[in-house]
């Protein structure tokens, strides 16, 4: 469960990156976060990780008070959540089996246990064949998957995967969405920060809005005639009348954004 | 066991400076073990001749029997002296052929006429050596007179000086590797900054970050102490026939091995100590 209550982040250089953000998830709930760039979705994520302190209100995650959380337990709560860092943030000199299996040394799991799990998860990523490989020898959505899977190697609860798609196909993002739903279904909170106002459209899960640091819109997406996950070609050919459809009985908010899209696509 | 695998892979990634780590940790316990020897070596010297109420008196060359023999039942007459021995030139020529049988060239050059006579002469408390040198020194028959207590007191001054030079040496050679494995341990940690962030935020607790740069220190003076100990004990080794004619018949060659075990002992604890201490420093300024 994520809580955030009067939530604000001013930087050092004055930005308000976000401002009075009040929203709760439930456990087990697979929430989109959406909204220009620049309007403060990764600076939830930073909040959530303990990367940095609000500079007003409280969050909460599980049971864990983040905010007067004292520093030494700091480890215990990023175990809990697993991140999927807009920038990735793999280790260029470990092989992706190295990358995936860091979680589970750094929390001190058995060897042969880590074995286990981090080649299941490669699996479940679909990356066990480049196991061996370095970073550099891998592509944008290959390296996506790697972080992804090593958001996954300790079962967390919560799973906050900052623009998981960014820069991908089509094709490889709905493998990428398809994925973290999966992992939804099994009883993760998912909350997945995108720009790809075409998977949220078509995936009717709830929809968290910023802009500007604000909090514009919460509520369910979108009815659920729209076609679900559903490997990347199909969901491409509906695109459009999707769309559409959606612009209907969405608010101006998420027309704009719509159009924007159709317009960088042509 | 992780952590060490760690630690490993992080020297084999910049040998140089690793090499540069050993090399002052090696010098200073170098140092360490090289005074160590010294100064247990002259202590040992100075409890043997302390432990030997002797005095010895060398005589003039053209002394006559009479009146060695008339000084002998002088100093008898004391009643201070426990033992007197004689020893004219011819034994002390095969005294010193049998010290020196392996060394024609010395032998070839040292005749009996060249030796003195001498008395060698033990008290039976230490306190009367001082009389009794006295008198040996009023004797117009003796020509010199070597008094434990005079070798002592030099002995003693020499090794106090020597301690001196080597704490002095020891505790500068200290300063220079603990802020060489610092700024080691310093330019590692901001090579790593990066990875170690996102350890970080994966979740890695402070002390899982540390632990391999603390081992590293550690090993840095471990390696080092052990390259400096051998090295001092093969200087050692080297030197002991040397040693060994110049120190005849003092106890303290060849070294007791459990003397030595004992030292290698102590400098790596030492070592591994000195070099945590190091990285320990560095991870507190670099790894907030
Ligand atoms: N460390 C920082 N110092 C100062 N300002 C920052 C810092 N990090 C982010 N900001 C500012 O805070 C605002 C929100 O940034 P944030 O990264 O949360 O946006 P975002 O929604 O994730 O954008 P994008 O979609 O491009 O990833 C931006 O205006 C950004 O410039
Ligand atoms: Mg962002």
């Amino acid at each position: 469960m994520i809580k955030l209550d009067k939530v604000s982040k001013k930087f050092a250089t004055g930005v308000l990156a976000l401002s009075d953000i009040t929203l709760a998830i439930d456990k087990k709930e697979f929430v989109f976060l959406i909204g220009p760039t620049g309007s403060g979705k990764t600076t939830i994520f930073r909040l959530l990780t303990r990367e940095m302190l609000p500079t007003e209100g409280t969050i909460i995650v599980n049971d864990w008070d983040v905010v007067k959380l004292p520093n030494h337990k700091v480890s215990h709560l990023r175990k809990k959540i697993g991140v999927v860092f807009q920038d990735l943030k793999l280790l260029l000199d470990r092989t992706i089996f190295e990358n995936v299996s860091l979680p589970l040394e750094v929390a001190g799991v058995k060897p042969e246990e880590v074995k286990k799990k981090v080649e299941e998860v490669l699996v479940k990523v679909g990356m066990l064949d480049h196991k061996d490989k370095f970073p550099i020898q891998l592509s944008g959505g290959e390296l996506q998957r790697t972080a992804i899977a090593r958001a996954l190697t300790l079962s967390p609860e919560i799973l906050l995967a900052d623009e998981p798609t960014g820069n991908l196909d089509m094709a490889t993002s709905w493998d990428i969405v398809n994925l973290l739903s999966d992992i939804n279904e099994r009883g993760t909170t998912v909350v997945m920060a995108t720009h790809n106002i075409d998977i949220v459209k078509k995936l009717a899960k709830r929809v968290i809005r910023l802009e500007k640091g604000r909090l514009m819109r919460d509520d369910k997406g979108l009815p659920d005639d729209s076609p679900h996950a559903q490997g990347g070609k199909a969901g491409k050919k509906e695109d459009h009348s999707s769309l559409k459809a959606s612009d209907d009985v969405k608010p101006m908010t998420d027309k704009s954004e719509g159009q924007r899209k159709t317009e960088e696509k042509k | 066991m992780k952590f060490l695998t760690i630690t490993w892979h992080n020297i084999r990634r910049s040998p140089y400076q690793a090499m540069a780590a050993v090399l002052v940790m090696m010098l200073t316990f170098l140092a360490v073990s090289f005074f160590t020897f010294l100064l247990t070596g002259s202590s040992k010297i100075i409890n043997y001749f302390e432990s030997k109420p002797q005095v010895t008196a060398f005589f003039r060359n053209e002394v006559k029997q009479t009146n060695i023999n008339a000084l002998e039942s002088g100093l008898k007459d004391t009643g201070k002296v426990a033992s007197i021995k004689f020893v004219s030139k011819q034994e002390a020529l095969k005294i010193y052929k049998e010290q020196n049988k392996n060394d024609p060239l010395l032998l070839d050059l040292v005749t009996a006429d060249i030796l003195p006579a001498s008395l060698e002469i033990s008290t039976i408390k230490i306190e009367d050596l001082a009389s009794i040198s006295e008198m040996l020194k009023a004797s117009s028959e003796i020509s010199e007179v070597i008094y434990q207590k005079d070798i002592v007191s030099t002995l003693v001054s020499w090794t106090s000086a020597l301690r001196k030079i080597g704490i002095g040496l020891i505790v500068v050679l200290s300063l220079i590797s603990i802020f060489i494995v610092v700024t080691i341990i310093g330019i590692k940690i901001s090579q790593k900054k990066e990875d170690i962030e996102i350890m970080r935020l994966i979740g890695a607790t402070n002390w899982y970050i540390r632990w391999p740069f603390i081992f590293e220190g550690a090993i840095y003076g471990t390696v080092g102490a052990v390259i400096g100990f051998s090295l001092a004990l093969l200087i050692l080794w080297y030197a002991t026939p040397f040693l060994s004619t110049f120190l005849r018949g003092i106890p303290v060659l060849p070294v007791n091995p459990v003397f030595l075990l004992g030292v290698l002992g102590a400098e790596l604890i030492l070592a591994v100590i000195f070099g945590a201490f190091s990285s320990f420093v560095a991870v507190l300024r670099y790894l907030r």
